[in-house]
Parts: structure tokens; C-alpha cells; sequence
């Protein structure tokens, strides 16, 4: 494969959002406080959203008050929050892994899709397993079904020099149309049905509740700590690994990784492979973790394209991606809140989190706004020899 | 006309690229600015042709104050500025690149092109810039593009002319005709800042020297008075070894055995035409050749980034021909390519990360797929201080080194292997002296531990000082062979420039 490396080199454009998205050469400005500022940025703008459209300073006070206690102002707060984190989480490594080997996985939507049907077949095909060999079954099944989603356009790229933004959008297409085709087929639909609707999956497959015992409307289950495991996991290879190692050596400079005896082609497709697995457990998180345990058409809501602002908010590193899981899980949860006592429409949650976007994919604006001195990578530390 | 630069200061975050620089240029003088790369000679140039505001001092003009807002102001006080980079539109004729941005029209502003050529041959002939107005830039060859660079500073009338290290492309044949046209420019009455790092060009032209170091004017000097070692100290600010110290070579087996390579470039142009050479252990062979024939994808081929399409490469007489970079390196051949940002270094990695980049995948620094990033910490601890990397700590980023440093971490990499060969291209480009006496030294003692060594080098100094024997390509072709003490730079210049063919013995 390697004499068919087409070897596409970034362009300055490319170049320059991977190193803001992966924080390369950022020191803790960029990292940290850029993104607490945008945060902070969105809210006041929002806030002056919801003045413009005609309520006092009482009801924006009310609202944020709702937002907070709806996230995290009780047990049951915390766990919508944590439900919603969950499948965002799992994305955002999807998108973040990409990213850090300078690949742009656009293609969350359809690798939830495939990674959750495929979760659902195996949820639905044993009868009578035990839920410690089903439900790691089924999961290993959303794995498969999201990586091999996201290695053709990984293997595409690397052969043909296809580009994966094309690609992985364009199989989005062909997973959403193929996901209600396969609903509708035989082997998916609930008999009976005429609409697409899957037969559910045994419970043996069910992701469990984790505070059920506490209360039935605790919806929390453990696919979040599916998600935390799988950050732990994604850490561990891009930091700890050779293979992360080759995956961060391709995405920073694809030509010293060629020099170094990286082979280039193998790892996009890697690459793309495990980034598909993670969008993959989302998927499988979505159906093993909802109560019905049943496939619809959508039921990837967006989430593999929110999973991009989970990539960008977190600088793809795995702890930044779960902190902004949690940001905007809480966000969904404190939305419904805050729709029902302060009567603000829950779209408002959404104008906050793409101003957050706005404001991490365009630093400049942030750092200006409030003088954070920009961390020049090119800074020398040493000057010249004889000193 | 008189330009003086009067207490200049400028910082930039963390540096005083330029620490109350005092300069006066006249009419009708050669003015050298001497210093190591980042001593701050183009920061000071780009001052004065308003790429960059001072944050103190101030530039006169005939004894008046101007304030550059920008090069436009500059250009209009006379001021003409000749890029290292040249500035030109490839696919534009001469005259078209000329009167770029300033196009003489007719009416309803069609651009006048016979005016324009007029113009060209008006300016090419008074200062003796011979080159063809139709000729289109991409064809021309380097010395010639480097001519139409003058004559668009010249077409807008400057007096005072900054050349940013203008011979660094050129052949030495071509540094001679560029000399010949400084010297026309300076009886012509104009005023030229040469600035350069290259000790022997600076005596041979210049009227006075001025030596920068750190961002300030550290000493001046006039050629008749001075010499090149007492520069290269005031340069770098201790004494220098301007020679390199070797022993005769001792060559022993063949290590590295080439025999009718062919191999293509990116356009599947023959770029090697069947080369033929062998390495011994214990033995430098110098390739000098101008650049763009053939030496990059020689050295691609060698290190399995390009495999050739014929032909053999044998190490130690295993046929490395298609083997895979990553074979290659494992065979004991270090490789430090010819761009460190391109190619040797991942500039956002640390330079502990950038230590393993290519024995990451073998024992000591990982077990399986689990890096051990202690031990590569360790060893990453001891090559620092080995090679001497001036650096705070294994773990900042390599784009927070100097160039210099940048290169040592390369070579520290590469040489800390037990090897049989090493292929260097372009080893010490854009470094400092003090950095080029060290890697030198460095592989000398590579030499004299028996590993065959090929370096490949536009820097013809270069290749005479370090190499044993000296092979000149030419348009994929090894032209020449000579041992440094039987040659002189005339003649390996004309080699390089394709006017002589040598016997190929020896």
C-alpha cells in the first residue's frame, strides 16, 4: 500500500485549524482559559439575546438559575445531564482522534447510525444469553459497525487520495437512507409494523440504569461510563502508544512521518477505523441505553455533528472532550428546565453552544476581546549558540 | 543621498531582535551586514523598508526624519529592497514582472507593454543586467531571475538598494557576474546594503563591514583591514575554527555501493541518470552540485523515500534498492534530510517525542505497542547534553528551539545509532557558525569511528572543507570526481554549472 501513498500535504489553512483544534504549541492561555472565556462569552451574549426578544433582567436571572439547577441542581438534574453526555462524549473521540492525526471525521452521524444497528441486530439476534456475554456482544458489534464505517473512507483516502471530509459526509447519506431501508426490511421491523421500526433488543442487551434503585425516572445509564472508559482508552493510545504515537506524527507532519518509517497509508486507515469504533459505541449507547431498546430512523439526533463542537471546545484531548460532553449535556438538561419554569425557549441553549463554537473556532476574537496574550509557538526559548 | 538609521530598538515578545542599531549608508558605497542567522540584520532591513515600525529610534533620509507606514513610503524615499526569496510572477514575462503595480498605460489604462520593454532594455543596458524583457521568469535561470529583481527595484527609481543574502541561490560563477553588477550599481552612484553570514564574499566586495550580534552593532570593520577569523569572532563573540580539523581518511570496506541508479521526480522526470559510486567505511564523499540536479532524489532514493527505477544500492552488501524507509533505518543508515521543518522534525512534538521519532517502534523506548516515555526521557536527557542542545527541558516543543539547536536534535538522533552509513543532505543550512563548526566536528568523528558518510551540500565551502573526496552532479549525471587538495572552487564551479565535464576517475 505504501507505493500508492498519494501523500496529500495539508494545506496552510488545514494546517493552521488542526493546530488550533489539537492545541498544538498552545500553553495553558489557549487551552484553558480561551475556552472558560468563551463559555463565559456565550452566556452574557445569550443572556442579551433573551433581553433583545423582550424579557426583563428578572427572567434572564430566572433562566440561568433554571439552566444551573436543571444540570446540576439535584440527582435527578445530574442524571439527564449525564445521559445526554454520554453518546457526546463518544462522538467527540470520534472527531478528536481524527483530528489529532489530521484527519477531518465528518462522518459521526453515519458511524453512529451503522455502529448502533449493528448493536441492534446483535441485541436482537440472542435469545437467552447471559447480559455479561450479550451486552459486551452487542457493544463489540457497535464497535465493528462504526469502524468499519469510518475505515472506508480512512482506506479510501489512503489509496486513492479521496478526501475524508467528501467521504465521510457522503456516507452519512448512505447510512441515514440505509438505516430506514433496514428498518423497514425483514430482518429489522417489528412484525406488525409498517412504519421503520426495529423489534427491540433482549434485555440481556441493555446498557444498565444506574440509579434506577433510587428512583424509576432516573434515566442515567452506564453507557457514560462506556464513554469515560472509552476516553480513558483513547488517552491511553494517543499518549501512551506507539500507535498513538504514528497517528499524531501523521496528523502534525505527514512528510517527517514518512521520513521517520511511519507508514502513512496504514494509519489513516487505523485512524479512521478507531475513530468509527468510537462514533460506534454512541450509537450502540443509543440503542442499548434507551427504554425501549428499539431503532429509528434518527436516532443518531445530530449527535455526530455536535460531536464536532466537542472535538473543538476540548482541543481533542480526551479530558477536554469529556469536560465538554458534561458542559453540554448539561446544557440539553438545564434547556428543558429552563423552558418550563422561566419560559425561555429551549433554543436558546442552542444559540449558547454555537456562540461557544464561534468563540473556540475563532480565538483571535476571544483573545482580543479580552487581551489574552497569544502564545507565539514559534518563540524562541534558546537564542543563539554561544551564551 | 545619505540614509542613517539613528538608535533603532525593536522587541519583539521575549527578544530585542534590534538593540540601538546605529547605521549610515552613503551614495556610491558598499555597506555589508555581517551576522549569524537571528542576529537581527533582516528585522533591522525590514525597519527601514517599513515592513516593521521601530519601537524607538528613527531613519533620516538626507538629515530628515521620514516615518515609514509602510514599503510604499520606503519605495518613495528611494528605497529598494531585493528579497532572498524572489518576489516575481513565474508564469509573467520580465517586463510584465517589472512594471508590476506600477504599469505604464495608455489610454482607457491599457497597460503600454513596448514602453515597458523599452524601459527594461533602457535599465539592463546602462547598469549591464543583461536579460531578455519576453522571457518568461520560470525559464530563466536563478542568476537571471535574481537580475530582473534589480531591475524592478532599479524601475522604481532607488538609490538606496538592501540585498537580504542574495547570493545563498547562486553558483560561484554567478556570485561573480552579481559582484560585477554591484560594483556598476556602486560607480553608478547608488547606495547597497549587502547583508550575509558569508565571511569570504564580504571582504571580496564591501567597503565597510558592520558586524550584528544579538540585535546590536557589535563592531565594524573595513576588508583591507580585517580578516576572516577576526570577523567570524566578532560575529559570533568567541574564537571560531574556520577549518576543519581531520585526519587523512582511511577508507576500508565498502559500505555503501551505488551502481546505475535511475530515479524520477514527483513529475516522473528522469531526475538520477544512472548513477554509479562507492562509499568505504572511514571516508566522507562530498556531492556539490547546484540545486534542483538530482541530489534530493538520490538521497530519497538511498533512504527509501523514492525508490529508484533501476539500478542497485547496496549497504554493506545487502540490497537496500526497494526497501522501505523504516528498513533502511533499521540497517544501521542515518539519514538527516535536507529541510529539518519539512521533513526532520514534527515542530509541535517535544524534543523528547521528536528524539524517538524513528526508533519509537523498537526497544529501549517501547514494549509492543506500550511506549515507555521514561526511558525515552532518559536517553532523550543524555543526547542533549552530548550534542550540546541549548534547551530548558526535553519536553518544549521543537519549534521553541533555534534552528541550530533544531538541527543538533537531528543529528543527535541520527549519529546516536550504532550505524554503517549516514546520507547528510544539507547539514548545516541556515545555521550559525558556531552550530556548523560543531556538527562538522560531529561528523569527522562519525568518520573516524568507520561509518561511511555522504553529504550532500550547495555549500561548496562546504563540501571542499569536509569531504574526501568530492562528486559533482549535474543534471542527474555525476559529472566529476576530485579530491579537495587536486581541485579549487573555480573548477568544481564550472563542474556545477555544466560548462566542464571532468574525467570521472580517481
Amino acid at each position: 500500500m505504501a507505493d500508492e501513498d498519494p501523500e496529500i500535504q495539508p494545506d496552510p489553512v488545514t494546517e493552521a485549524i488542526l493546530e488550533e483544534v489539537t492545541g498544538a504549541g498552545l500553553d495553558w492561555r489557549g487551552i484553558i482559559l480561551v475556552p472558560v472565556l468563551a463559555i463565559f462569552s456565550a452566556f452574557v451574549l445569550g443572556g442579551l439575546v433573551i433581553f433583545l426578544a423582550g424579557e426583563g433582567v428578572g427572567t434572564i436571572l430566572t433562566a440561568f438559575g433554571a439552566l444551573v439547577t436543571g444540570s446540576v441542581g439535584s440527582l435527578g438534574a445530574i442524571s439527564e445531564t449525564l445521559t445526554f453526555a454520554a453518546p457526546l462524549i463518544l462522538a467527540g473521540l470520534a472527531v478528536g482522534i481524527g483530528f489529532r492525526a489530521g484527519l477531518f471525521n465528518i462522518g459521526g452521524e453515519g458511524q453512529i447510525l451503522m455502529g448502533g444497528m449493528a448493536a441492534l441486530a446483535v441485541g436482537f439476534s440472542f435469545e437467552g444469553l447471559h447480559a455479561e456475554v450479550h451486552l459486551p456482544l452487542a457493544l463489540l458489534g457497535g464497535i465493528v459497525g462504526g469502524a468499519i464505517w469510518g475505515g472506508i473512507p480512512g482506506w479510501l483516502r489512503a489509496v486513492t487520495g479521496a478526501h475524508e471530509v467528501i467521504t465521510t459526509i457522503m456516507f452519512n447519506f448512505v447510512a441515514a437512507n440505509l438505516t430506514v431501508y433496514l428498518l423497514k426490511s425483514a430482518l429489522f421491523q417489528e412484525p406488525g409494523r409498517s412504519d421503520p421500526i426495529s423489534k427491540p433488543a433482549f434485555e440481556s442487551a441493555r446498557l444498565p440504569r444506574l440509579l434506577e434503585f433510587l428512583d424509576e425516572g432516573y434515566r442515567v445509564h452506564s453507557g457514560i461510563i462506556v464513554a469515560l472508559l472509552a476516553a480513558a482508552f483513547s488517552y491511553w493510545l494517543l499518549f501512551k502508544s506507539t500507535i498513538g504515537f504514528e497517528f499524531r506524527a501523521v496528523g502534525a507532519n505527514p512528510s517527517a512521518a514518512r521520513y521517520a518509517g511511519m507508514n502513512t497509508s496504514r494509519a489513516y486507515v487505523a485512524v479512521m477505523a478507531v475513530a468509527g469504533a468510537m462514533a460506534g459505541l454512541a450509537g450502540a449507547s443509543q440503542i442499548l441505553g434507551n427504554t425501549f431498546l428499539k431503532g429509528t430512523p434518527g436516532f443518531s439526533s445530530n449527535i455526530g455533528f455536535d460531536a464536532i463542537a466537542m472535538a473543538l471546545l476540548g482541543r481533542s484531548h480526551p479530558v477536554g472532550i469529556v469536560a465538554a460532553g458534561l458542559l453540554f449535556g448539561a446544557l440539553r438538561s438545564g434547556g428543558q428546565e429552563m423552558q418550563a419554569t422561566a419560559n425561555v425557549g429551549i433554543d436558546i441553549t442552542t444559540v449558547i453552544q454555537a456562540l461557544i463554537i464561534i468563540f473556540i473556532a475563532a480565538p483571535a476574537l476571544i483573545r482580543a476581546v479580552y487581551r489574552v496574550k497569544a502564545s507565539d509557538n514559534t518563540e524562541q526559548i534558546t537564542k543563539g549558540w554561544a551564551t | 543621498m545619505e540614509i542613517e538609521l539613528r538608535g533603532i530598538t525593536k522587541r519583539f515578545p521575549g527578544v530585542v531582535a534590534n538593540d540601538n542599531v546605529n547605521l549610515v549608508v552613503r551614495s556610491g558605497e558598499i555597506v555589508a551586514l555581517l551576522g549569524e542567522n537571528g542576529a537581527g540584520k533582516s528585522t533591522l532591513m525590514n525597519i527601514l523598508y517599513g515592513l516593521y515600525s521601530a519601537d524607538e529610534g528613527e531613519i533620516l533620509v538626507d538629515g530628515e526624519v521620514q516615518h515609514f507606514a509602510g514599503p510604499g513610503d520606503a519605495i518613495a524615499a528611494g528605497i529598494g529592497m531585493v528579497h532572498q526569496h524572489f518576489m516575481l510572477v513565474p508564469v509573467f514575462s520580465v517586463a510584465e514582472n517589472v512594471v508590476l503595480g506600477v504599469e505604464p498605460t495608455k489610454a482607457l489604462g491599457v497597460i503600454n507593454m513596448s514602453e515597458a520593454r523599452k524601459d527594461v532594455r533602457d535599465i539592463s543596458t546602462q547598469y549591464g543586467l543583461e536579460v531578455d524583457p519576453d522571457a518568461i521568469i520560470e525559464d530563466l535561470p536563478v542568476g537571471s531571475q535574481q537580475r530582473v529583481e534589480i531591475i524592478k527595484v532599479l524601475f522604481r527609481s532607488a538609490e538606496l538598494i538592501v540585498f537580504d543574502e542574495p547570493t545563498a541561490v547562486l553558483t560561484p560563477q554567478e556570485v561573480q557576474e552579481f559582484f560585477g553588477i554591484l560594483r556598476s550599481l556602486r560607480e553608478s552612484g547608488k547606495a547597497i546594503v549587502f547583508i550575509t553570514h558569508k565571511l569570504k564574499e564580504v571582504l571580496e566586495i564591501a567597503d565597510r563591514i558592520e558586524v550584528l550580534r544579538r540585535g546590536a552593532v557589535v563592531g565594524a570593520a573595513i576588508p583591507s583591514e580585517t580578516d576572516e577569523q577576526a570577523l567570524a569572532e566578532l560575529m559570533v563573540g568567541r574564537p571560531v575554527e574556520l577549518t576543519v580539523h581531520k585526519e587523512p581518511a582511511q577508507p576500508g570496506d565498502v559500505r555503501l555501493a551505488v551502481k546505475d541508479l535511475v530515479v524520477l521526480d514527483e513529475r516522473n522526470h528522469v531526475a538520477v541518470d544512472h548513477v554509479s559510486f562507492e562509499i568505504q567505511s572511514g571516508e566522507i564523499v562530498g556531492i556539490a552540485g547546484v540545486q534542483g540536479n538530482g541530489q534530493t532524489e538520490l538521497v530519497e532514493a538511498l533512504t527509501g523515500l523514492n525508490p529508484a527505477i533501476s539500478g542497485s544500492i547496496l549497504l554493506e552488501g545487502d540490497d537496500i534498492t526497494h526497501a522501505s524507509p523504516r528498513k533502511i533505518h533499521d540497517a544501521g543508515m542515518a539519514h538527516v534530510p535536507e529541510d529539518r521543518h519539512k521533513s526532520g522534525m514534527v515542530l509541535s512534538f517535544t524534543v523528547t517525542e521528536n528524539m524517538v521519532l524513528n526508533s519509537y517502534h523498537a526497544d529501549p523506548y517501547s514494549k509492543g505497542v506500550l511506549m515507555d516515555w521514561d526511558a525515552a526521557r532518559e536517553a532523550t536527557r543524555g543526547l542533549v547534553a552530548e550534542y550540546d542542545v541549548r534547551t530548558p527541558s526535553t519536553e518544549v516543543f521543537g519549534s521553541n528551539l533555534s534552528g541550530g539547536n533544531q538541527q543538533k536534535v537531528v543529528v543527535a538522533r541520527e549519529f546516536s545509532r550504532d550505524l554503517r552509513a549516514a546520507v547528510l543532505s544539507q547539514p548545516t543550512r541556515g545555521l550559525d557558525v558556531g552550530s556548523i563548526e560543531y556538527i562538522h566536528e560531529r561528523i569527522v568523528a562519525e568518520r573516524d569511528e568507520g561509518d561511511g558518510i555522504l553529504i550532500v551540500s550547495t555549500e561548496l565551502d562546504e563540501v571542499m572543507a569536509v569531504a574526501d573526496r568530492i562528486l559533482v552532479m549535474f543534471r542527474g549525471k555525476i559529472i566529476a570526481e576530485r579530491r579537495p587538495s587536486e581541485t579549487t572552487t573555480t573548477e568544481l564551479g564550472l563542474f556545477m554549472a555544466g560548462v566542464a565535464e571532468g574525467s570521472n576517475g580517481g
